[in-house]
Parts: C-alpha cells; sequence; structure tokens
C-alpha cells in the first residue's frame, strides 16, 4: 500500500527546499568545475569530472558478452568453418540469414555455404544464430556496432565480409581463430 | 541619444565638423549599432554559458568542439545554422503576425538596453523615466508572444501564448512592487540617478537602505523577474512536456533564433534592473572606483545570470495554480509589506 508523506511545516513553506535543492546544484557545478581546471592543470586526472564518454575520439568501452557485428570463424587451414547445417538461418527470427549451401569432396564436412549472407537491416542482433551454430562457426563477439551504410544492399554482408577477407576498414579486428579451441565444444553439441 | 554625443569625447571630435542634424544621425545609428552589438553577443555568449554551466551541474562537458577550446564558437555556429535554414510558415498561419511576432519580441528586448547606465557617461540615452521605460518595454513582448501563438494557428502555440499572457500580467505587480522599495531610498526614477545615489561601498547599496525589507524586495523582484521573462521554474508558456514548445512551436530559422536571442536578452535586462536597483549598478564594492564601470556592472550582472540558470537547472517546473498562487498571495502581499516597511524604515532609521 502507498503509504502517503505528509509534508512537515518546514517543508511546506518550501523555502528550506529550494535551498537544499540549490546546494545540492551548486555542490555538483562546483566540484565538477574544479576538477575540469585540476584535470586542465594535469592534476587529478584519476578522478573524472563528467560521466560523459567521448566516443568517437575515445573507443566505447563494452561489457565482454557485448553482441557486435558477427564474424565467421576459420579453420585452422584458413577455410570457413561453416558447415552449412541452416540451423543459424533456421533459429534466426527475423529471417536475415541466407544460406546457400554446396556439396564438397572432403568427406569431413560433406557441405559448405556457397553463400552466406546476413541482411543487417533485417538483424536484430539476438544471437539465436551463435546459439544455434553446432560448430561455433558464427560469432557475434567483434565489438563492432557503429556499421552504416549508404545503400540497404551495402546492408547485406557475405561470406567473404564476415570472415573479414574484405580489406575494409575496421575488418582487421576479425581474427581467425584457432579451430582446436572449438573443437571440444563442437564435439559436446554433436553428443547432446 | 544626444547625451550619447555630448558624453563621449571621440565622437564629438569627429563629429565637429558636420552638421547638427547629420551628427545626430549618425549618433543614432552608432548607438543603435552599439546597443545590438552588445544584445547580439551577450545572447551569443550567454547561450554557450547556459550550455556550459548546465553541463557541469549535470556532469556533463557540454560543446566541446567547436573553436577547439570547450565550444565557445558553439553559439556562432548554431547562429550560421539557423540562419542557413529554412524559415517554415505552416500554411494556415496567418502569415504577416507570423512574421511579425518575433521582432515584437526582440524589439522589446532590444529597446530595454537603451536606459541601462554602463558608467559614469556611459549611457545611450538617461530617460528621467528609466525603470519605468524598461518595466513598460520588456511587458510588450507578451503581445509578441501572443500574436506568436495566435497566428501559428496551433492548439499548443495558442496555450502557450496564453499561458504567456496570464503571466506577465500577473508578475507585473510583484515586479512593479518589488521596484518601489529602491525607487523610495533613492528618490528618482532615472537609471544613472539611482546608480549614482548608490556610490561609495557595498553599505550604500539600496538592498541595504531599507533594512530586511529591502533584502526581501530584492529576492522577491529576482524570482517575479525570472517568472516576467518565462524562465525555469516559471516557463509555463514554453513547457515542453505539455505544449511541444509553446509559442514558438511552429517557428524556424531566423524567426525562431530571434525569439532565442530576445530570451536571453531578457535575463540580461532583468538582471541589469536587478543590479542597478539593489547593487549599486557600476560602483565596485569597496567604492574605490579603480575598475572601470562596465566591467563591474557586468560582474554583477553575470552573477545574477548565473543564479538564474542555477535555478533552471534545480528545479522543476511549476503548475499553472501554484504559479498564480505564488504571484497574488505571496509575492504581492509580500511586496506591500515590503513598501510600507522600506518607507518607515527611511523615514525612521
Amino acid at each position: 500500500m502507498l503509504t502517503q508523506h505528509r509534508q512537515t511545516w518546514l517543508e511546506r513553506i518550501y523555502l528550506p527546499e529550494v535551498l537544499r535543492g540549490l546546494s545540492v546544484t551548486v555542490h555538483h557545478f562546483t566540484r565538477n568545475l574544479s576538477l575540469h581546471i585540476a584535470h586542465a592543470a594535469g592534476l587529478k586526472k584519476n578522478v573524472p569530472a563528467a560521466v560523459t564518454i567521448p566516443y568517437p575520439d575515445v573507443p566505447a568501452d563494452l561489457m565482454p558478452r557485448f553482441r557486435g557485428m558477427h564474424r565467421l570463424t576459420r579453420k585452422a587451414n584458413g577455410t570457413v568453418a561453416c558447415t552449412a547445417c541452416l540451423c543459424c538461418e533456421t533459429a534466426c527470427p527475423c529471417h536475415a540469414i541466407d544460406i546457400v549451401p554446396e556439396a564438397v569432396d572432403d568427406r569431413a564436412i560433406e557441405k559448405r555455404p556457397k553463400s552466406f549472407e546476413i541482411d543487417l537491416s533485417k538483424c536484430s542482433f539476438c544471437g539465436f544464430c551463435v546459439e544455434a551454430c553446432p560448430v561455433d562457426a558464427i560469432r557475434m563477439d567483434t565489438g563492432i556496432f557503429d556499421v552504416a551504410m549508404d545503400s540497404r544492399a551495402g546492408l547485406v554482408w557475405g561470406r567473404e565480409a564476415l570472415m573479414g577477407n574484405e580489406q575494409g576498414e575496421g575488418m582487421e579486428v576479425y581474427p581467425p581463430i584457432d579451430r582446436e579451441d572449438l573443437a571440444p565444444r563442437a564435439r559436446e553439441v554433436s553428443r547432446s | 541619444m544626444s547625451e550619447l554625443a555630448q558624453n563621449l569625447t571621440l565622437p564629438g571630435a569627429l563629429l565637429a565638423g558636420l552638421s547638427p542634424g547629420v551628427a545626430a544621425m549618425l549618433v543614432m545609428f552608432a548607438s543603435c549599432a552599439a546597443v545590438l552589438g552588445v544584445v547580439a553577443l551577450n545572447g551569443m555568449f550567454l547561450v554557450w554559458w547556459e550550455r556550459k554551466i548546465s553541463a557541469h551541474i549535470q556532469s556533463r562537458v557540454g560543446p566541446m568542439t567547436t573553436g577547439y577550446w570547450h565550444g565557445w564558437l558553439q553559439s556562432i555556429a548554431d547562429g550560421v545554422k539557423l540562419l542557413l535554414k529554412e524559415n517554415i510558415i505552416p500554411l494556415m498561419a496567418d502569415r504577416w503576425l507570423f512574421m511579425l511576432a518575433p521582432l515584437v519580441v526582440f524589439m522589446s528586448a532590444f529597446m530595454a538596453f537603451v536606459p541601462i547606465p554602463w558608467g559614469e557617461k556611459l549611457i545611450v540615452a538617461d530617460l528621467n523615466v528609466g525603470v519605468l521605460y524598461i518595466a513598460a518595454i520588456t511587458s510588450l513582448s507578451a503581445i509578441g508572444v501572443i500574436m506568436a501563438g495566435w497566428a501559428s494557428n496551433n492548439k499548443w502555440s495558442l496555450y502557450g501564448g496564453m499561458r504567456a499572457a496570464a503571466q506577465i500580467v500577473s508578475y507585473e505587480i510583484p515586479v512593479g512592487l518589488a521596484l518601489v522599495p529602491a525607487l523610495l531610498a533613492s528618490s528618482t526614477l532615472s537609471m544613472q540617478g539611482i546608480v549614482e545615489v548608490q556610490a561609495g561601498g557595498i553599505w550604500n547599496w539600496n538592498i541595504f537602505a531599507g533594512g530586511p525589507f529591502t533584502i526581501v524586495a530584492f529576492g522577491a523582484l529576482f524570482l517575479a523577474s525570472l517568472a516576467e521573462v518565462n524562465r525555469a521554474p516559471f516557463d509555463l508558456p514554453e513547457a515542453e512536456s505539455e505544449l511541444v514548445c509553446g509559442f514558438h512551436t511552429e517557428y524556424s530559422g531566423m524567426c525562431f533564433a530571434f525569439f532565442f536571442l530576445a530570451e536571453y536578452s531578457e535575463m540580461f535586462v532583468v538582471a541589469v534592473v536587478a543590479s542597478v536597483l539593489y547593487l549599486g549598478g557600476w560602483h565596485d564594492p569597496l567604492g574605490l572606483g579603480i575598475l572601470p564601470g562596465p566591467v563591474v556592472l557586468m560582474a554583477k550582472v553575470l552573477l545574477l545570470v548565473f543564479v538564474q540558470m542555477w535555478f533552471r537547472w534545480t528545479f522543476p517546473r511549476l503548475r499553472v495554480d501554484q504559479l498564480m498562487y505564488l504571484a497574488w498571495k505571496v509575492l504581492t502581499p509580500l511586496g506591500f509589506i515590503n513598501v510600507f516597511g522600506a518607507a518607515f524604515w527611511l523615514i525612521l532609521v
């Protein structure tokens, strides 16, 4: 039940509360201003004067599990890890993933994606594709979130772009991962 | 305008060879240009200042990029943007009234700069009804605000205009009553005369002339003038949460810029009135007379403007009934008490 706070006489004449409010804001003002001045003089650099993150000048501080742009991982030999099982395409609630499989002679994998396209204009960055993948071929751990394009077609990212083979700016943050690390997880998934 | 020509020796020397009519015209134009320059520079500075103060109060940084040093060119960039923007007039709006309204509001703020005493001889026109003139001229902005609200043909604008009218008319009375104790103490309506009475240090200022009554009157004047210029926490005519943007909802480009400039000019004017009437104008607190008058007056005015901004970033907006309660039931009776109290104090003490 909501209990109503009855204002005391001092609160009802407002003046002391007005002064209290003013003292709160001027405390913030003087503290921040003096810290800004101290920073300009090279002092107290470890005490922040503002909560603002100057994002384009300073890289954004992301959480470890932040879901950014997708990437397609590689096997140790450098080829794409994806086996074109279409699990991610099935799991995708936005129908943003479009895979065209093709058969390969290698008996170990049998299939691979002929084309693997993610339409970022549809993607909601839910991460279901990462959860669905049995071979850890798709990850969202790049930390890239500032993707801007001047056309809708540019928002459809193909296999090569997702593998980071394209020499575009910022693409070098897609590192080739060691296939050996992934082997236990892939086995575990296939067992269950 | 002639005072300026007589008071300033440099223009006097330059104008000596001209016929009196031409000289008077030139002085008039020069005075207008000077006032306009002060208004524009002051507006641009205060906009930047308010953005920085609000940023520091809220632990933000405010504009930082424009001009390479803490965004000091931000207002100029904004001004250029507003100049280049399209001036949209709604199809069903009253075109002429719509275009005229920002000019009326701006003119009222602009003309109030005329009788401001900046120094012993530095005044555009020392009117013998200076205080009355400023009180009358600044109230004219209500007409412009109602014009803007009506001409926009938009219910939010109209509400904003009506609120502004009610608010400015109501707060005329507390403002007028809060001016009176200072006028009683200095026995003149001329702005320059009021300043001259307060010469010789802080103890001669009008704020201490009537004991507690003038101090309270100064506070009442400050509060009521906040409401006069529609500043937060009394910014009901442009209450964003209810009225989109109030009377200037439909305005864009340079017409909007005029409203914006007028708001900051009015803030400056009410701060000048408070500092001239109660805080000794261009006299410094110690009565030394070393610092030039404009610097001293500017320091006092900027202090008061800072307090206005401080209020804005501290208090939430009042309801309409609370606004009227404050005007009619608190500030008006208080004003009468101050007038009579100060009068008796001046006679008896």
